[in-house]
């Protein structure tokens, strides 16, 4: 992978343009909003389509639902707000009308993690994946930079069930190919290595990436995995590196409890066992600030990506 | 159909309530025998719909939802009499297998239920959802969604209901069993509703009020609600009835709103019941 930035954007706008491109190419495709039309990057979806964009006020659980009605006649409904909004509010609509009832709604989530800043820990949601993850027909999907989620904004318009993508608020390096088509559950290779995995997803890609010049400068040829939907998870990819290297360091803008690294654990611990460090949230809600000090403060940056890989190998 | 025809059927279905429910030892009889008549002139003489071709898009065809899950053996029963599965599959209701689960779901795929509810407070915002859907398909069938009273405690309801007449969405029927009973006694008692009507009005809606146990009244109602459709604003039919119709001791009390009659009340229940189109 050539890991030369392109520009800085940020992953909401890559969604923004993802719906309005995802319109053009389908007519089905409509847009709900819940009063965050500009957050969400989804003025140029309403503008070109206003007759297939809804604003629904402050009201998410009607949004869900409705979303769930739509889609019933063969619509395909995109959901906006905040990922707080799109799943701890809304847990119930999302479980009964779109999981079990097997929807094709995709809900967008934007502002995702610390990174959201200065809000607070409030509109911070760190439980998100794990939410989205437990209900089964959900696919989830974090994409790390604006291409990608450009990319998938399309590929999840194309798929056919619930869709949960989250993404997020501030400007981060954007690398990945521009047109790269994205496929839904294939964990993306971004450098091979032999000494380390290390699994990463959302806007922990890049730091992760930034690891990498320093762990050779150390001696580890570490390999970096994006992976990009962590449900239905790549198990496979997962296994084929862990037999190369032998140990796992997770890297995710999330709890520990119920995220990237979990899911990862869950595949090592019955298939394969092996050392394993996680760089994520430990249980504790975020705060006020800007988002390179909540990523510093909260050790999700790349030090601590550095700092987790020189512990797991040295358990090997 | 004749008002004598479309009563005699709803007996039938009262029957099988009371069979279903006492048949597995759960389920909800006394709201299902109440709002028993409303979705049986629906399904029977309004709704234009063909159970024969059953697609969950609905289009070109009306559609209806319920929302309060927990009335399924109305529902299955109502869904099975006019033929959008064998009436003998009534027998498996709430047992392990079953496509008729104890709430209503899709996960089976019975023909016929084309969203989950039981969870209540979320039916009102698929209907308006569907609704919509059918203005940008040009569709000019009707979306009816039962509510029950209950369940206006829920905000969701009031942020659909704030939407509908805001989006002008008039392709909507919303029904509420205005039975003023909930499991934990009278709506009064538990969580006073005020005036619902009022509410609804000043939210934006056309109300109608009707009696919904009384057959005649019911079709009039519904023809009036489908007349008046495509002007603008969504309607609300505020449909009064009795929780337990039809079964005298069942009547009057929120005692079985979900609880099971043993063989000897089923068998009184059974005896208020004319049998018209054979049990299952």
């Amino acid at each position: 992978m050539d890991f030369t930035i392109q520009n800085n954007k940020d992953t909401r706008s890559g969604f923004g343009e993802g719906l309005l491109e995802a319109g053009r190419r389908n007519p089905k495709v409509v847009a709900f909003c819940a009063d965050l039309t500009g957050s969400l990057k989804m003025g140029d979806f309403a503008k070109e389509f206003p007759e297939r964009f809804f604003q629904t006020g402050i009201a998410e659980a009607n949004m869900i639902n409705m979303a769930a009605g739509m889609a019933l006649s063969g619509f395909v409904p995109f959901t906006g707000t905040f990922a707080a909004f799109s799943t701890g509010r809304v847990y119930d609509q999302v479980r009964q009308s779109v999981a079990y009832s097997n929807k094709n709604v995709k809900i967008a989530a934007s502002h995702a993690g610390v990174t959201l800043g200065e809000d607070g820990a409030t509109h911070q949601i760190l439980e998100d994946i794990g939410l989205m993850k437990m209900l089964p027909n959900m696919t989830v999907i974090v994409p790390c930079d604006f291409n990608q989620t450009k990319n998938a904004t399309i590929a999840a318009a194309e798929y056919d069930g619930p869709v949960y993508l989250r993404f997020g608020r501030p400007k981060v390096p954007n690398f990945t190919p521009v047109d790269e088509k994205f496929v839904i559950g294939k964990a993306q290779m971004l450098q091979e290595g032999t000494d380390v995995t290390i699994f990463a997803c959302g806007h922990l890609v890049w730091k992760a990436v930034l690891a990498l010049p320093i762990l050779k400068m150390m001696g580890v040829n570490a390999e970096l995995i994006n992976i990009h939907t962590i449900k239905p998870l790549d198990v496979e990819a997962v296994l084929k590196s862990v037999r190369k290297t032998r140990c796992v360091v997770t890297a995710e803008e999330h709890q520990r409890n119920g995220g990237l690294g979990d899911s990862i654990a869950q595949v090592l611990a019955l298939n394969d066992p092996c050392p394993m460090e996680m760089v994520a949230v430990n249980d504790e809600f975020g705060q006020s600030g800007t988002p390179d000090e909540l990523l510093k403060a909260y050790h999700l940056d790349t030090p601590d990506i550095v700092e987790a890989v020189k512990k797991v190998v040295a358990r090997k | 159909m004749t008002i004598n025809e479309l009563e005699r059927i709803a007996s039938q279905v009262r029957r099988d309530i009371i069979r279903m429910v006492h048949g597995c030892q759960s389920g909800h009889p006394g709201g299902s025998l109440g709002a028993t008549d409303i979705v049986t002139a629906l399904y029977f003489d309004q709704m234009q719909i063909d159970p024969a071709n059953f697609r969950m898009d609905g289009n070109g065809e009306d559609m209806f939802f319920l929302s309060n899950g927990h009335i399924s053996p109305m529902f299955y029963s109502i869904l099975a009499r006019r033929g959008y599965f064998p009436v003998s599959e009534l027998a498996t209701f709430r047992r392990l297998g079953t496509r008729l689960q104890g709430h209503p779901t899709t996960a089976e795929g019975l023909p016929g239920v084309r969203i989950a509810s039981g969870s209540l407070g979320q039916g009102l915002s698929v209907a308006v959802g569907a609704a919509q859907a059918k203005r940008l398909n040009g569709d000019k069938h009707l979306v009816f969604v039962l509510m029950g009273d209950g369940e206006q405690e829920e905000g969701q309801i009031w942020e659909a209901a704030m939407y509908a007449p805001a989006k002008g969405v008039d392709n909507l029927v919303a029904i509420i069993d205005y039975n003023k009973k909930q499991i934990d006694g009278s709506t009064d008692d538990v969580l006073n509703l005020g005036d619902l009507r009022a509410k609804y009005e000043a939210f934006g809606w056309n109300v109608i009020e009707m009696s919904g146990n009384n057959m005649q009244a019911v079709v009039n109602t519904l023809k009036f609600a489908r007349e008046n459709a495509f002007q603008g604003k969504p309607q609300l039919i505020l449909a009064h009835t009795e929780m337990g119709m039809g079964v005298d001791f069942m009547m009057g009390t929120h005692k079985w709103h979900g609880s099971a009659p043993n063989d000897e009340q089923a068998a009184n229940a059974l005896s208020q019941l004319t049998e018209t189109l054979g049990d299952y």
